[in-house]
């Protein structure tokens, strides 16, 4: 260390917290105060710039808007209980395997929730229309006319929850593997049979876990956009797609703003009626604290439990009862098993569609060809888009795990105050509706010159990509064994040399697991991507969106094979990688 | 829960009453590995049973297999003389007290030990009276509105152990419940439990592998190694009478010196021929044994050299308080250790000894 700095003998105690300033700073400067600014921006006359609350008056007066907005609550709501209530038999299911076959099976989980919404809805598009699976099974049945599948509330609805299941689940599964099994015995050997103590022990203990699923797939399903316009009918218009065609058809920003400001309005009252029950910080997975004993909220919680745990408890013994003592013990494994496969299967059901023959798409394909795949390799117009998703994404991978690994960093080596802060800093870009972070962007943006640029959408996806990298980082940081490092100092090595030979080997599977899903997240976003890269800057997933609103083509389903093929590949290497808990076979 | 204590030894060894649990040929398997051979056990009411051995020797599984939280592969099960084998576990009322205490984080103190009373339907003034006792004798009442996590350790083992007398279970099993505390606090909460035991009249059935725990709680030690049973019976005759090296080797600390069974009544060792005991089990002339013998029945003075006893070298020398460990080598290499209260004349490292017993303290096994 050269200066006068090392030179005197007490030297400062240098506060690490300062590692997450640069990230904190970029997403203060990309996502905060565009959201403010957007707020602002709601707030004033499209024509003059003066303080006016028209924009809003027009929101809840024009009975389209009021129907809009009301469209996208419920169907928020809805998607939101039908995730939890579908979602948590399957977590139940995932946590209590043994940790062996509960990995392989996430993985089946994962992958899906590792798939962009829009290769899942494009599956259901092609899956449940005119030459899809469903109809060419009423054919071959001879059934004659397959009902309508397409373009209703359900098939919205089914779409969304299919889309959002896995974001429920991976959340509520911490949460529940954390919870000791050896509690539900305890409650057997004190008296309760298996419905008791489910109803009175597991669930009151994963409730931090349903809340925070229910939390994040609310906010999720609030600036949904691609569903509603793929699957749905124009019933099922959402708020997410009103915003687009104000910026994009009516250049109504100030409309566009106080949507977005709704959106903004509706995920910050949930995250703050979420924090009033459970805190914030057990987002992450960490353990929320107890409510005072006597807390008006948590006595009325635990007598549900108990009325739950009586009624079913009495229903499982009278059906027992019924059926000679028989437990339905297959009914779980049975039901895991037909979510993964819905999850999983429209993925695989591409692949055979889209090495057809036929120049148009058909169930089951009347030969094998690779004339799209052809097609999708020698278009210019392909090609360019995916090559520009592939470099946006490596840049995106490595700018936003320099940004997240210091700051993740700095959280577990620092101390103080701020730690909170800096943490809820990094996980905004969770809790904010992505379309709301693009328009935001494509305000800032458009006056700073870089609308339609590359470097634009990089920026855009640096801000989306943040939370994951620094979960994934602060994760891997918290469960490394810092002694090693002081051991590594007293066997002589300095600080360089300690960053190099111990800390960045062991951490290893983070960085990795990072650089993957950054660049994961920036390959399959069309968000931003959509506001920001205008016409001229066409990402993959942009480029789909564009094919998929004009015509359902077989290019389109060979390159969603090779989103699919890429994000496995991609995904599985970042699971290899993954540090084991209980350490690497030798 | 009875009034008055029960005179508890005078039960046991009487063997009058009928069993409180009965055990039958009741075995583990996982695949091809035996957790449990066959074994049959039975304990008396009131009676307070230490399951000892080290990890891995069974002892685990045969508890959870009383308390129903695995099903046997073979053998049956009798609790108060009924068949419960195939019981479900929330039927069996049993008491468990789990080795982490397994307390409920979301409920309090007082909802913990209210649980297994609500899950019997007993009627609400019951319920208070019965809950207030059960903290009450533990002396936790003034905690009763904390959460697990707001305790220390034992006074979460005391809360796990209240949960469990509440409901004045026929049979209470205790899973290794003090290893988590340190050891000032696990030898207090030793007495606890011990007077616990002696005021309810319960019946306990403690698994542990620590060997002085032990023998400090129990009326009968039930030893198992490899799956199976080693040795049973009261501490005192397990002392004094182990039944095999391993049963010597695990309880208490012993020299083991061995050798082959010469003409005479005496053991041929490469140290000379030493006496056996006089109530020896008769061994045929030539066959491999050991003799066992306790660290406090050895005595040691300094040798002279026209002496013909056993002699060693001091080599070592710990002093433990009220006493001073000597590690003993005799000339075959075999080490002896000997206690010496620190009123003796010193000896000190490097001192030729010579080593003496009564020949009757000495256990004869075949080794």
């Amino acid at each position: 260390m050269a200066g006068p700095a090392s030179a005197v003998p007490a030297r400062r105690r240098w506060n690490a917290l300062w590692l997450a300033l640069p990230g904190a700073l970029f997403l203060l400067l990309l996502l905060v105060l565009p959201s403010l600014q957007l707020l602002s921006v709601s707030l004033t006359d499209s024509e003059t710039g003066e303080f006016s609350l028209a924009a809003y008056e027009r929101a809840f007066g024009a009975r389209v808007y009021a129907r809009i907005i009301g469209n996208t609550f419920a169907i928020a709501a809805q998607t939101t209980g039908l995730c939890l209530l579908l979602g948590y038999p399957l977590a139940y299911w995932l946590a209590g395997l043994p940790a062996r076959r509960q990995r392989a099976a996430t993985l089946l989980v994962l992958l899906p929730f590792w798939t962009s919404a829009l290769v899942k809805n494009f599956a259901w598009l092609v899956l449940l229309g005119r030459t899809g699976i469903v109809a060419g099974a009423f054919q071959a049945l001879g059934l004659g006319q397959p009902p309508d599948l397409l373009f209703n509330r359900p098939v919205v609805l089914f779409a969304m929850v299919h889309s959002l299941l896995p974001l429920a689940v991976v959340s509520m599964l911490p949460v529940m593997t954390g919870i000791d099994r050896g509690l539900l015995q305890a409650a057997g050997t004190l008296g309760a049979p298996r419905a008791a103590a489910f109803w009175r022990i597991h669930l009151p203990l994963s409730m931090p876990g349903v809340a925070s699923a229910g939390l994040l797939v609310f906010i999720a399903s609030l600036g949904y956009f691609i569903t509603p316009a793929l699957l749905g009918s124009p019933q099922e218009t959402m708020m997410g797609q009103a915003i687009i065609t104000q910026v994009q058809q009516m250049d109504n920003l100030v409309f566009a703003a106080a949507l977005s400001a709704l959106l903004i309005g509706a995920a910050l009252l949930s995250c703050l009626l979420y924090d009033r029950v459970f805190g914030l910080s057990s987002v992450s997975g960490g353990a929320a604290a107890p409510r005072a004993a006597g807390s008006p909220l948590r006595r009325a919680g635990l007598g549900l439990a108990a009325s739950l745990a009586t009624l079913f408890g009495g229903l499982s013994e009278g059906l027992a009862r019924l059926l000679g003592g028989h437990r339905f013990g297959w009914l779980l494994p049975a039901y895991a098993w037909a979510i993964v496969a819905v999850l999983v299967l429209p993925l695989l059901a591409m692949v055979p569609m889209a090495f057809t023959s036929a120049s148009f798409l058909s169930f089951p394909p009347p030969g094998f060809g690779l004339r799209w795949f052809a097609e999708y390799f020698a278009s210019p117009v392909w090609m360019s888009a995916t090559l520009r998703s592939f470099g946006i994404g490596l840049a995106t991978a490595v700018v936003t795990t320099a940004l997240a690994a210091l700051a993740a960093f700095g959280l577990a080596r620092g101390a103080g105050r701020l730690s909170r802060p800096v943490f809820l800093m990094f996980m905004t870009p969770m809790i904010v509706p992505s379309i709301v972070v693009a328009v935001a962007l494509f305000q800032l943006f458009a006056r700073v010159g870089l609308v339609a640029t590359d470097a634009g959408i990089m920026l855009g996806h640096t801000v989306h990509a943040m939370p994951i990298a620094f979960v994934i980082l602060l994760a891997t940081l918290k469960t490394h064994d810092w002694r090693l490092d002081q051991a590594a100092a007293t066997l002589g090595a300095d600080r360089r040399r300690t960053l190099l030979r111990v800390t960045l080997p062991l951490m290893r599977g983070g960085l990795v697991g990072a650089l993957i899903f950054a660049f994961l997240s920036s390959f399959e976003e069309l968000t931003v991507a959509l506001f920001i890269g205008g016409g001229l800057r066409t990402t993959l997933p942009k480029q789909m969106w564009d094919d998929v609103i004009l015509q359902v083509s077989p290019v389109l389903v060979a390159a969603s094979v090779v989103v699919v093929v890429l994000v496995t590949a991609l995904f599985l290497l970042a699971e290899f990688l993954r540090p084991a808990r209980r350490g690497r076979a030798a | 829960m009875s009034a008055e204590p029960r005179a508890v030894g005078a039960a046991v060894m009487g063997r009058e009453s009928p069993s409180k649990l009965s055990v039958r040929g009741i075995a583990k398997r996982y695949g091809a590995a035996d957790a449990l051979l066959p074994m049959d056990l039975d304990v008396w009411p009131g009676e307070f049973l230490t399951v000892l051995g080290p990890s891995g020797s069974g002892k685990t599984t045969l508890l959870q297999l009383v308390a129903g939280l695995i099903e046997p592969s073979a053998g049956s099960l009798f609790i108060d003389g009924e068949d419960r084998t195939h019981t479900p576990v929330h039927q069996r009322g049993i008491g468990v007290v789990f080795q982490n205490y397994a307390l409920f984080p979301h409920l309090t103190v007082r909802e913990n030990v209210l649980f297994p009373l609500q899950m019997r339907r007993v009627p609400a003034p019951e319920l208070k009276r019965r809950a207030a006792e059960a903290l009450g004798m533990v002396g936790l009442g003034a905690l009763e509105d904390r959460f697990p996590r707001e305790l220390s350790g034992g006074q979460q083992q005391r809360v796990a152990l209240a949960r469990c007398l509440v409901y004045q279970p026929a049979l209470i099993l205790m899973d290794e419940p003090l290893g988590a505390l340190d050891r000032k606090l696990r030898e207090a909460m030793q007495m606890e439990i011990k007077r616990l035991h002696r005021e309810t009249g319960a019946t306990i059935i403690f698994v542990t592998h620590d060997q002085e725990e032990a023998l400090a709680l129990s009326d009968r030690i039930l030893l198992m190694n490899h799956g199976r049973i080693e040795q049973i019976g009261t501490p005192q005759h397990i002392y004094e009478h182990p039944a095999s090296l391993f049963a010597a080797d695990f309880i208490g600390l012993s020299n083991v010196i061995q050798g082959r069974i010469g003409a005479g009544g005496v053991l041929e060792t490469p140290d000379g021929a030493l006496p056996l005991p006089p109530e020896a089990p008769r061994l045929s002339s030539g066959a491999t044994a050991a003799l066992v013998v306790r660290p406090e029945h050895v005595s040691l003075r300094p040798a002279t050299p026209e002496c013909a006893a056993l002699r060693g070298r001091i080599v070592e020398s710990v002093y433990a308080g009220s006493e001073f460990r000597l590690l003993v080598t005799l000339g075959s290499g075999t080490t002896i250790v000997a206690r010496r209260s620190p009123g003796q004349a010193p000896l000190a490292i490097g001192d030729e000894v010579v080593l003496d017993w009564d020949a009757a303290q000495g256990r004869l096994l075949p080794a």
